[in-house]
């Protein structure tokens, strides 16, 4: 690139006006990836959600349970291949905000439904036999310093009076898919069903809170859901059939419309990236008005014109985005274990630094179009007599 | 030779036939320049004279190829630029023209090296050849020992020796020279005619200059007058000049 010693000379030019648009790009990105982190971390059970599942709740509401017994009926129609049930423990370790998801499980039957959930076969094995035994995800276990053989104690306020239960850790899992949640706990559902205080036996004993099922094909999503949605109607406990990703989709709206709000606030962001590099470009392409004119007297063209206004415009776009991404990447674990328990786990993936460096480049090259087309129109002779 | 009766042979270096060019300002038309005629040989040496607003300049920048005529034509060197496309001129002013500024128009961020390299940037030269034109184009006009200072490291002289290295390190056909003079200090001025003397003489550049100077005007070979866009008259009778202007 033979222009290169111009372009750089002209982006140091005004290297306090540079530091200040620069700093401000960064920390504009910086705003940008946190928002799309928190997006994401809400959004991440819909993208990991197995295409091959289906989630069924309660037609009256997630937190009404169903029969344990509808899991042989819903294993009976055709295309359903394993059917597995949850129950949401809600319980309370050593302290609330030390969140994290405590599901009761089937362990008949789960490993078949989430394979993508490993756990060794002999730390599994205990955990079977195990009925006071507990699984922890790799990064919870690590969040506490658990190992496996310690002995979890966990408060429950929620199903009747308050009761602390204790679990014997017999195994630690890890998630083959990138980006998976490793952040669960999980304990028997026999456990559970047995230890169920007395006050609300009656509406809690054999039950589930959800049931998942796997497919013998993701084809038959569509029919199945609705093959056990018409066999409870009009039974004491409705059924709502959908698939996991949907269900997640739905999860994540009980917070709000989070999307809608990080799109608004993200938006904002990106026209104040653009009005302060478009402005700084603005400014530094008049003040060159007659440099420029000279240029294009000499014979440059006026697609290298373009060229170097967007060239320059892109390359503040660069730095500030790079600054902005390493700052991101060294404030997000920070603030994700600061909101622990507040919001889900926030990753910053690979895939969202590259894109923050995408928006980046894109926010640099539409801030230099304006100036870069009206400094490629500038009539040299205008521009001249101007000086 | 120069003449300026619309009768040359055909051979001159620039041809300049029935030139107008019209302004429109506001709902009114000014006439800036009236079917010029003009012909220039290679090697020549002019010199525009006149008061502000007779054309000038404007004379300067259709025959660089900056502006285009409302009439009439122009062909340097048998290419008739008066109907070429922008993007075509562009070209052939990186070829053809070299540019000399009343204000220098330097890159003040760039060394002097640098802006003098600038016009090769848009050759096909090699990094070495381009540093070869440069530094035989800076020894030209003596700055051999100043390549790497910046503008503002330069004297207004030193300045405009760089902007003239800038105009002749890619050999353009002709030099135009608009005020060359205007901003420095009479030393100064007779160091810059000077070395556009020796362009000419030594290295048989062609050289249009605009100037209110009478004093440089005189450095030229000749000098022809523009009044109300037309030229008056031609000083030096003698190196072949034909009075007239209007053709």
């Amino acid at each position: 690139m033979k222009f290169r010693s111009l372009i750089f000379a002209n982006l140091f030019r005004k290297k306090i006006r540079l530091i200040l648009t620069i700093g401000s790009f960064a920390i504009a990105l910086v705003l940008f990836t946190f928002l799309a982190v928190v997006n994401r971390a809400f959004n991440r059970g819909i993208d990991i959600a197995g295409a091959d599942r289906l989630v069924i709740v309660s037609r009256v509401g997630l937190m009404q349970v169903m029969p344990v017994s509808y899991g042989d009926q819903v294993r009976a129609i055709p295309g359903v291949k394993y059917v597995t049930h949850d129950h949401w423990f809600g319980g309370v370790y050593q302290d609330e905000k030390n969140f994290f998801p405590q599901f009761v499980i089937d362990p008949e039957n789960h490993r078949k439904v989430y394979p993508e959930f490993v756990v060794p076969d002999d730390q599994w094995n205990t955990f079977v036999k195990d009925q006071q035994g507990a699984i922890a995800g790799a990064k919870t276990a690590k969040r506490f310093g658990w190992k496996v053989g310690d002995r979890i104690p966990i408060k429950n306020t929620l199903y009747g009076p308050t009761k602390t239960w204790e679990f014997n850790l017999d195994g630690i899992y890890h998630t083959e898919k990138p980006d998976g949640d490793e952040g669960q706990f999980w304990l028997q559902w026999k456990n559970f069903d047995e230890n169920i205080p007395d006050s609300i036996k009656d509406r809690m004993k054999s039950t589930a809170g959800w049931y998942i099922l796997k497919l013998d094909s993701p084809d038959d999503s569509v029919r199945v859901a609705k093959a056990i949605d018409t066999k409870f109607a009009n039974s004491s406990y409705e059924t709502k059939t959908e698939t996991e990703s949907a269900f997640a989709a739905g999860f994540a709206k009980q917070f709000g419309n989070i999307e809608f709000l990080i799109l608004s606030v993200g938006s904002v962001v990106f026209f104040t990236l653009l009005l302060v590099t478009g402005n700084t470009m603005a400014i530094s392409v008049r003040e060159r008005t007659a440099e420029l004119a000279v240029l294009k007297a000499i014979g440059v063209t006026d697609g290298s014109i373009l060229f170097l206004v967007l060239a320059e415009s892109v390359m503040i776009a660069l730095f500030g985005g790079v600054l902005g991404l390493l700052l991101a990447w060294a404030a997000i674990p920070v603030i994700s274990a600061a909101v622990t328990g507040l919001l889900p786990p926030l990753l910053l993936s690979k895939t969202m630094l590259s894109l923050g460096l995408v928006f980046a480049v894109l926010v640099g090259v539409v801030s230099g179009l304006l100036p870069g087309i009206g400094a490629m129109r500038m009539r040299v002779v205008n521009a001249l007599r101007r000086v | 030779m120069i003449r300026v009766d619309g009768q040359g042979n055909g051979k001159s270096l620039i041809q300049v036939r029935g030139l107008s060019k019209t302004y429109r300002r506001g709902g009114e038309e000014i006439q800036v320049l009236q079917r010029l005629n003009l012909d220039v040989d290679k090697g020549d040496f002019v010199g525009f004279m006149g008061p502000s607003g007779s054309g000038k300049t404007t004379l300067l920048n259709l025959l660089g190829g900056l502006d285009v005529p409302t009439q009439g034509s122009i062909t340097v060197d048998g290419d008739e630029i008066t109907h070429m496309s922008g993007s075509k001129l562009t070209k052939w002013r990186a070829r053809h023209v070299g540019f000399i500024f009343q204000m220098y128009n330097l890159i003040p961020v760039l060394t002097a090296y640098q802006n003098v390299e600038l016009p090769l940037l848009l050759t096909k030269l090699s990094g070495s050849e381009r540093r070869k034109h440069v530094e035989t184009a800076l020894s030209v006009v003596g700055l051999t020992d100043r390549m790497n200072h910046y503008p503002r490291q330069l004297s207004g002289g030193q300045e405009q020796r760089v902007t003239i290295a800038r105009a002749i390190v890619s050999d353009p056909t002709f030099l135009l020279c608009d005020e060359p003079t205007g901003d420095l200090d009479r030393k100064s001025a007779d160091e810059i005619m000077a070395l556009i003397e020796e362009l000419v003489a030594k290295h048989g550049k062609t050289v249009l200059m605009v100037t209110h100077d009478p004093v440089v005007a005189a450095r030229a070979h000749t000098t022809l007058h523009l009044e109300k866009g037309v030229l008056v008259e031609a000083s030096k009778v003698e190196q072949g000049v034909v009075a007239g202007g209007v053709a």
